[in-house]
């Protein structure tokens, strides 16, 4: 199976305040927009994070071809069992991640 | 009418194109505005009331802004002074806006905004009913609140507002919102309400919203139904796509983005290229609510920290790093009892091991063969003495310590000495709630001082 970032532009997260974590998925176009969009549900990300998947918000951005998930920090930010400040190096455990497409093919 | 600001960086302290700035000045915007801070960085600035930038690059880059506002001859505005914009980092960023105004021999008058909020003021709030949870938010009580070394409201648009209307040239403000500094001056001559707060998000972080992010200077041009967004480095464009992918940026919504008195909602916003580097935005809109609310962030001390470093080289301990830290952890804490007296509740030890899987922990997918592994260890106690004590009854241990019982005793690689090092207060965030005023200056209050060098 391919890794997602093998299939898109790029995967990028940050922090979006203290509380909460964001990710970009930028596809780089309409057709990987449709594929990853398609395939890639909410739940395997929520199980990638271990995170309940009714906490993630999800957009489905078609003008920009983005998937964007945001979820509330599993630590705040600083807390003494943080380990990434900035949450920005969650992106890669999403853009490693294999994704079956055999269904959007 | 319109309302040209101009923007010369994301940050007071992380540089922008001078040239770039020149153009803009040259442009004759109506006012000049940047941001001096955020959490980004994590809680330190806030539970210190200091900036995490250096004086130096600060004071740098202060000067070119002064040098551009005199010569524009319009109000300079920066938010969130010295990162945190506690009550102490304005008090220092007008300690370097009086250096440089001597130095410079200019004539201004400074208008300061003060955001910090006094603990007895939050707890009658609470009383009353007034600090509302956002999600998610830590427990709230008055005992917390008593356990806050420092707490800011983030001021908005009116209070930015309330600065201006004193004639300034210079304000210096507390913690603001990103947009509140960029938005007040168009709200004021009365733009496209909905535009006034797109715009300043699109602008708040310079020119991330262009295809040279580095360069940092931004001109926006505000109206009665959008705004045009230019970068100001020649090197630079702004695209439909550019613009319009920045509402993505530490934004857990694209669309919403909430501000004292109400919210931006850019779901129906239009981006549209007039030529190669210029954006026009339509379609924004500002909904007010019937409550006016500031947000509180409040920073308290977790606890204080030593650390300890050792790095594993023998690839049989490279292989074993995972056992060998939970042998290591069991028999440390063992040792930290029966000399210490302490039981496990009464410190946090924990190590870390890089290249394996220090940054993301147990949700880690990868498995490798490192070289070689760095073992952190991250001792947290009630007081730092405690927490040194630790350290230093450790390291002998975190040195020397065999998988096996049978082997000659192992000695891993301190990087330096001692390996421990204290690391001071741990701060954390405890607050992610909203206070409700009545009027938008009921928190927040002004100062006014001329300063004559000319």
């Amino acid at each position: 199976m391919p890794k997602i970032k093998d299939l898109v532009f790029k995967v990028r997260s940050k922090n979006a305040g203290p509380f909460w974590v964001t990710l970009d998925i930028f596809c780089g176009d309409a057709k990987a927009y449709q594929t990853v969009s398609q395939a890639l549900a909410t739940e395997t990300v929520a199980e990638l994070f271990r995170q309940p998947a009714e906490k993630l918000k999800r957009f489905d951005i078609t003008d920009l071809n983005v998937i964007k998930f945001s979820m509330p920090r599993p630590v705040i930010q600083g807390d003494r069992k943080d380990r990434d400040m900035h949450g920005a190096q969650w992106a890669v455990l999403l853009a490693e991640s294999e994704l079956d497409v055999s269904a959007s093919c | 009418m319109t309302t040209r600001v101009l923007v010369p960086s994301g940050v007071l302290g992380l540089g922008f194109d001078s040239k770039a700035l020149a153009r803009g000045v040259a442009m004759k915007p109506d006012i000049i505005c940047i941001d001096g801070g955020s959490t980004d960085s994590g809680p330190f600035s806030l539970g210190t009331g200091t900036s995490k930038y250096s004086r130096a690059a600060t004071k740098s880059e202060w000067r070119e802004l002064m040098l551009a506002r005199s010569e524009a001859g319009v109000p300079l505005v920066i938010g969130s002074c010295g990162t945190c914009g506690t009550d102490t980092t304005v008090e220092w960023m007008l300690e370097i806006t009086r250096e440089l105004a001597e130095e410079l021999g200019q004539n201004v008058k400074i208008a300061t905004v003060y955001s910090s909020q006094p603990i007895d003021r939050l707890k009658s709030a609470l009383a009353a009913g007034e600090i509302k949870p956002l999600e998610p938010a830590p427990d709230l009580s008055s005992a917390t609140l008593d356990t806050c070394v420092n707490v800011v409201a983030l001021a908005g648009a009116e209070q930015i507002a309330s600065a201006l209307e004193t004639g300034a040239d210079i304000i210096l403000a507390g913690r603001t919102t990103d947009t509140a500094t960029v938005s007040a001056l168009p709200l004021m001559r009365g733009e496209h309400a909905g535009a006034a707060w797109h715009g300043a998000k699109i602008a708040e972080c310079g020119a991330l919203c262009s295809t040279n992010p580095i360069s940092g200077v931004i001109l926006v041009d505000f109206d009665d139904e959008g705004f045009t967004v230019e970068p100001m480095a020649e090197a630079a464009k702004c695209t439909p796509h550019s613009v319009s992918a920045h509402m993505l940026y530490e934004n857990s919504d694209p669309f919403i983005l909430y501000e004292p008195g109400g919210y931006l909602d850019v779901t129906d916003a239009r981006y549209t290229a007039l030529d190669e580097r210029r954006v026009r935005v339509r379609g924004s809109k500002w909904v007010s609510s019937n409550t006016y609310t500031v947000k509180l962030e409040g920073a308290r001390v977790g606890g204080y920290q030593t650390t300890i470093l050792a790095v594993l080289r023998d690839a049989h301990y490279v292989a074993n790093a995972q056992a060998w830290v939970d042998k290591l952890q069991a028999f440390v804490t063992a040792e930290i009892s029966k000399s210490m007296g302490l039981s496990e509740t009464d410190f946090d030890l924990e190590f870390r091991l890089i290249g394996v899987n220090s940054a993301l922990g147990d949700i880690e997918a990868k498995t490798g063969n490192p070289t070689e592994v760095g073992v952190l260890g991250i001792i947290t106690a009630e007081d730092q003495q405690t927490a040194s004590e630790i350290g230093k009854l450790i390291n002998p241990f975190v040195l020397h310590y065999p998988l096996t019982a049978d082997e000659e005793l192992p000695t891993f690689a301190f990087p330096y000495s001692p390996a421990q090092s204290e690391r001071g207060a741990l701060y954390e965030f405890s607050l992610n709630h909203v206070l409700e005023l009545n009027a938008p200056m009921d928190a927040f209050r002004i100062t006014t001082q001329d300063v004559s060098h000319a």
